[in-house]
């Protein structure tokens, strides 16, 4: 009896998972008729700063080209190196450009593709100040390695002059996860004060001297905020959309430039006949009036032989797009745009990529 | 006190384990939930073994100094994981003396003298604060409890035991104290749930036999807690398991700064702080594998902490045996 019943139960497991498979096989195979129809599928992977315009862009150009669809993960620029090195995605993003070691290790030659310029901007929590803060290059540095650790030093207030600078400590406050973002900072830190540049050099992620630590831009915004006398320092966007105070930044000619756009591109500007063929150049401290010294390219890497022609026409489609037409959804979310006078040489360099 | 005997368990019951299985069902049974069994087995070691080919470069860079060095500098590619170990471990421990004696209070309550409604909706509640994703936590950490912190707890905590080093320093509501505090909150609604679980599992005789022999109340609890201690045991190590492991909430109240520091006013750092803060953008190979080694050294120290506390439940169960005997 109880055999019987098991065989019956046995008999309609055995029908129920044929069923199934069965109806697996169907819709898998529905799926890749349909995929078949010319669908191009671009995996990108990457720095997290520029996924807002990315993800804009890949939302529009989708409009314009509906059979390619392209996905982008904002994992952070180490991990596109790294998956781009692997070949596990059809193209990198990073706010640094690979180092030389990075580039000999790849199986294939990688291009550099800057496609936006981010600026990092010095925000702080002064209540009793009304008032644009201006900061020398030095004593940023200065406050940044531990040196300047009151707000009425003689050094800020020198420059201050017209401002009631109180006698509060200054608390640093720094992003804590590595970042493209720190990176820029740090570049321009290590570019100004050669003690910061022994101490602690650039990079995503640096070795501190002084401070608390705040994950993402958010964190450092919530901590600046709360503590009077704090210091930290945030992407142009996010302080815009979040209506806080910034500093005016001394520039190599001499000027407080204040963060913005135009003084973001006037940078890129400035750096044009200094750049190198290879578009890996940093805009810090670049030259020319009007030039905001705390900025940096932020890029795709692409390989420049491509292994799937279908696949590397689209890619190179999608780019030359973004570097022109693409270009002008960036300043409406807050980022600042090639210079005009870029464009053309790096829609040649794109022409360079074989597929 | 001879207990019934219970047929499937214990000498003279039919042994599951051995060739017995008559049944082709018990065999299929037995094979499957055996997979089962060797897959957690075979994810740890896989893990354990992933996470050490991983880490052979920092290793061979720095030996066992890694575990003693506490500079942490990815510019120079000079790492040290003691901040972070120490970081993560009185983190932890600070958390369990915060929340140890409010979630068995909870519990107390909620299993012993709460009654019906009130009892039914606050374990509801209290399972609800288990449920909230830590990032929420963190948030209010950030604006919430550290401006109370800096502004109210910590002036006062200085000015009351300002002669113990660990009440000094300038008092900031993002460090060591406020991940404690997180973690504390963190940690309650699962050590309260279980314990009351545990409570409510002891069976009504002990109590009534208690109260029959004339004993208080809080003595008739007293020998519900003391019937139910390994099981408080094990709800607590699970609660230091969660504090061991928590990211998201620590890493936005902790101040991430690696270093060791007596005071529960500096900021500090845990180890799973620092791999989801820095691995994305660890673009070098030897600053990857240093990372790495954290999380394996994370691994030992949740396994070493969890079997010290094992074996403090099974000790303490052999002495109730024992006792029983």
């Amino acid at each position: 009896m109880i055999k019987k019943q098991k065989a019956v139960s046995a008999i309609q497991w055995a029908r129920c998972l044929a069923l199934t498979v069965g109806v697996v096989l169907l819709i898998s195979s529905l799926g890749c008729s349909r995929d078949r129809q010319a669908t191009i599928s671009l995996q990108g992977a990457g720095a997290t700063f520029p996924y807002p315009l990315y993800s804009k862009w890949m939302s529009e150009y989708q409009r314009l080209k509906p059979n390619v669809r392209i996905d982008y993960q904002s994992i952070g620029s180490g991990a596109g190196i790294r998956q781009i090195r692997e070949r596990v995605v059809d193209f990198g993003a990073s706010d640094a450009p690979m180092t030389d070691q990075d580039l000999n290790a790849a199986p294939g030659k990688i291009l550099h593709i800057p496609t936006v310029i981010g600026a990092v901007v010095v925000t702080y929590n002064l209540p009793s100040v009304n008032g644009e803060l201006k900061l020398e290059r030095a004593t940023l540095a200065g406050i940044f390695l531990g040196e300047i650790t009151k707000w009425n030093d003689a050094k800020l207030r020198a420059i201050n002059s017209t401002l009631a600078l109180p006698d509060t400590a200054i608390v640093v406050v720094h992003r804590t996860d590595g970042s493209g973002t720190t990176n820029i900072f740090t570049d321009f830190l290590s570019r100004s004060s050669p003690l910061w540049q022994q101490r602690a050099g650039k990079g995503t992620s640096v070795n501190w001297p002084v401070g608390i630590g705040g994950k993402g831009n958010e964190g450092v915004t919530g901590q600046v905020k709360q503590l009077p006398g704090a210091i930290g320092y945030v992407e142009l966007a996010y302080a815009e959309q979040n209506k806080l105070p910034y500093a005016l930044i001394e520039n190599p000619a001499g000027e407080f430039i204040k963060p913005s756009i135009g003084s973001t591109t006037a940078a890129a500007a400035g750096i044009i006949s200094a750049m190198p063929e290879d578009f890996r150049v940093s805009l810090v401290n670049a030259p020319g009036r009007g030039a905001y010294p705390i900025a940096g390219f932020t890029y795709i890497l692409i390989y420049q032989n491509q292994a799937h022609t279908a696949k590397g026409r689209a890619l190179v489609e999608f780019l030359q797009w973004a570097i022109r037409e693409g270009q002008e959804y960036a300043s409406a979310i807050l980022y600042a745009p090639l210079p005009i006078e870029l464009v053309p040489r790096v829609y040649n360099k794109l022409r360079t990529i074989t597929y | 006190m001879k207990e019934p005997k219970d047929l499937t368990y214990g000498p003279g019951a039919p042994d599951m384990r051995a060739g017995v299985f008559s049944n082709i069902g018990d065999r299929i049974f037995r094979g499957v939930t055996l997979v089962f069994g060797a897959m957690i087995m075979t994810l740890v070691i896989l893990m354990v073994a992933e996470m050490t080919r991983n880490s052979t470069l920092s290793f061979r860079q720095f030996g066992l100094g890694f575990l003693s060095h506490s500079e942490w500098d990815p510019v120079h590619e000079r790492f040290g994981a003691w901040p972070f170990i120490y970081g993560t471990v009185v983190s932890s421990l600070l958390s369990l003396i915060l929340a140890v004696p409010l979630s068995l209070g909870t519990a107390i309550f909620l299993a012993e003298l709460a009654r019906g409604k009130l009892s039914v909706a606050v374990a509801f509640l209290v399972e609800l604060l288990a449920a909230i994703p830590s990032v929420t936590y963190g948030l209010w950490g950030i604006f919430v409890l550290a401006p109370f912190l800096r502004q109210y707890a910590e002036p006062a905590l200085a000015a009351a035991f300002g002669f113990l080093p660990m009440f000094r320093g300038t008092p900031h509501g993002i460090d060591m104290l406020a991940g404690g505090l997180i973690l504390a909150i963190m940690v309650t609604p699962i050590i309260s749930a279980v314990t009351r679980d545990v409570l409510m599992a002891v069976p009504r005789t002990q109590r009534e036999a208690a109260l029959a022999l004339g004993a208080t109340r809080w003595e008739a609890t007293k020998v519900a807690l003391s019937y139910a201690k390994s099981g408080i045991l094990g709800a607590v190590i699970l609660g230091l398991g969660r504090a061991l492991g928590e990211t998201m909430a620590v890493t936005m109240v902790i101040g991430n700064r690696p270093q060791v520091s007596g005071s529960l006013f500096d900021p500090s750092y845990t180890m799973a702080s620092v791999i989801s803060n820095e691995f994305t953008e660890a673009t070098s190979d030897l600053y990857r594998s240093a990372l790495i080694e954290i999380g394996l050294l994370l691994f030992l120290v949740t396994i070493v902490v969890q079997s010290v506390a094992r074996l403090l439940v099974w000790r303490v169960g052999r002495r109730l045996k024992e006792a029983k005997a």
